[in-house]
């Protein structure tokens, strides 16, 4: 194997990379805001507004990330909606990733014991502090775990991205690799990127997860 | 109205879908006094309290603390519910002691204490800490001021929940069956601090099976009974009750659990 290939095109292969990791931060950082505003509003309310919050998640969840991609990009500007490549892969991640945020945060509501709300209320904390300093710094615990799982799937996920045509790292070393035939050594090297991130994501997962339960030890 | 009446509760009735819970009480709560309220497990008195401080909403009747409306708002004889701001306004002299404490488990427990002030109260992060450490002096747990809920016992939660309650200085107390969730030996640990307040003239309402704490620190004791008050008056007088059958049974029931010696 020749790694010169990935030596001589490092400029390319950086912008595809930061490109790469763009997406992924932005995309699931605002999937994470997205969904967290969405679980809010349903957990507080009733009727129509929680089915609809419910739809949209079922439906965003259901459908493979891929084919919203093509919907975005491919089927948009058939109703008028045009997007550049990276504005719908980044909308697409949101979204994808919104619906399954939307869950673990309701999930984590309703593990606040109910009890610990009506001290909140009866102690004067308004609705937002006690989302703020009551109910998300306690569902932390429980749900961190699911976060950090989702935000290892939202990794690996940006990978299919290049078919929309967006020039990320997978985009950037497949052309590498079909321009020179040096298939192994660019296929390789993103494996290994991959790799390398999610091993990193993990890790910041397990020191937030012990952050989170310092309250648990006795 | 006298202006001594803290929260006044009259022909209230609460309903959990079909079942009236609660059918046309009537109870005043004056300052300074501690009043027990007795009842067999189911009688209401625990929703009872739970209304008082609009923790459940209520179907009819009133409660007035201090001459407000509690939970909503009157318009030409149109009851509709009050914002939760002005809820909160309303209920802001009341405190409420849950059976099973509901500290913050993510909070020292000076934290639990002083959080609230700093958020609501309008104090300094500094002055909140200084009112909440005199809180917890208050209740005897000066030295846990940096420990968290699960260090401590049952009855140091029940104590740091007292002073979280004591902090903002509420003009009345109410007590959903504050030892109920505790081991029988450290019972005795959270009625002294209640029958200390007792003695410095807190307003105390106190929904509790402990007959003994309702016959020697309360003012009056009221028994509910089957959604109102059925008897209500002195503590000796209740308690020596001859006259209602529903009475005289649920405190033989009583007497004979605990009258272990003589059997």
């Amino acid at each position: 194997m020749d790694f010169s290939v990935l030596t001589d095109n490092w400029p390319q292969i950086l912008n595809g990379l930061v490109l790469t990791l763009k997406l992924w931060l932005g995309g699931t950082l605002s999937g994470l805001a997205l969904g967290l505003l969405l679980a809010t509003i349903q957990v507080n309310s009733i009727g129509v507004v929680w089915h609809a919050i419910r739809g949209y998640s079922a439906v965003f969840r259901g459908v493979p990330l891929l084919i919203q991609l093509f919907l975005l990009y491919y089927g948009g500007p058939s109703i008028g909606f045009v997007l550049s490549p990276v504005a719908a892969g980044l909308l697409g991640l949101t979204i994808y990733s919104s619906a399954q945020f939307v869950e673990i945060f309701r999930a984590g509501f309703e593990s606040v014991p109910r009890g610990q709300i009506e001290a909140a209320r009866i102690s004067g904390l308004n609705r937002f502090q006690i989302l703020v300093h009551i109910e998300l710094p306690q569902m932390l615990i429980i749900i961190v775990p699911s976060l950090v799982n989702l935000f290892v799937i939202m990794t690996k996920e940006t990978a299919i991205l290049s078919v929309i045509s967006i020039p990320d790292l997978t985009a950037v070393l497949n052309g590498i690799g079909s321009t020179t035939y040096a298939f192994a050594e660019t296929l390789f090297a993103l494996a290994a990127f991959y790799w390398i991130l999610l091993e990193c994501v993990t890790m910041a997962g397990r020191v937030l997860e012990r952050r989170a339960s310092r309250y648990l030890i006795r | 109205m006298s202006d001594n009446t803290i929260i006044k509760v009259s022909n209230l009735i609460k309903t959990f879908g079909s079942t009236t819970v609660l059918n046309g009480v009537s109870l005043d709560f004056e300052r300074s006094q501690v009043t027990c309220i007795i009842g067999a497990s189911g009688s209401g008195k625990s929703t009872l309290l739970r209304c008082m401080a609009f923790l459940e909403t209520y179907e009819g009747g009133r409660i007035e603390i201090e001459g407000q409306l509690l939970g909503y708002v009157e318009n030409q004889g149109i009851r509709q519910r009050a914002s939760s701001s002005r809820i909160a306004e309303t209920r802001r002299n009341v405190g409420f002691v849950f059976q099973h404490f509901n500290l913050w488990p993510h909070m020292t427990a000076l934290e639990n204490v002083a959080k609230p002030l700093w958020l609501t109260a309008g104090c300094s992060r500094q002055e909140a800490r200084e009112r909440g450490a005199a809180a917890l002096e208050k209740v005897g747990l000066a030295d846990k001021l940096s420990s968290y809920p699960i260090q401590l016992s049952g009855g140091q939660q029940q104590r740091v929940a007292i002073a979280r309650t004591l902090a903002k200085e509420p003009h009345i107390i109410l007590f959903d069956e504050p030892t109920s969730a505790l081991d029988p030996e450290i019972v005795g640990e959270v009625l002294q601090v209640m029958r200390n307040l007792a003695d410095e003239g807190m307003t105390m309402a106190v929904v509790t099976h402990e007959m003994g704490f309702a016959a020697h620190v309360a003012n009056r004791i009221a028994f509910i009974d089957q959604g109102v008050i059925a008897v209500e008056g002195k503590p000796r007088d209740v308690l020596l009750n001859k006259d209602n059958p529903r009475l005289v049974r649920f405190l033989k029931n009583f007497f004979d659990r605990n009258n272990f010696v003589a059997a």
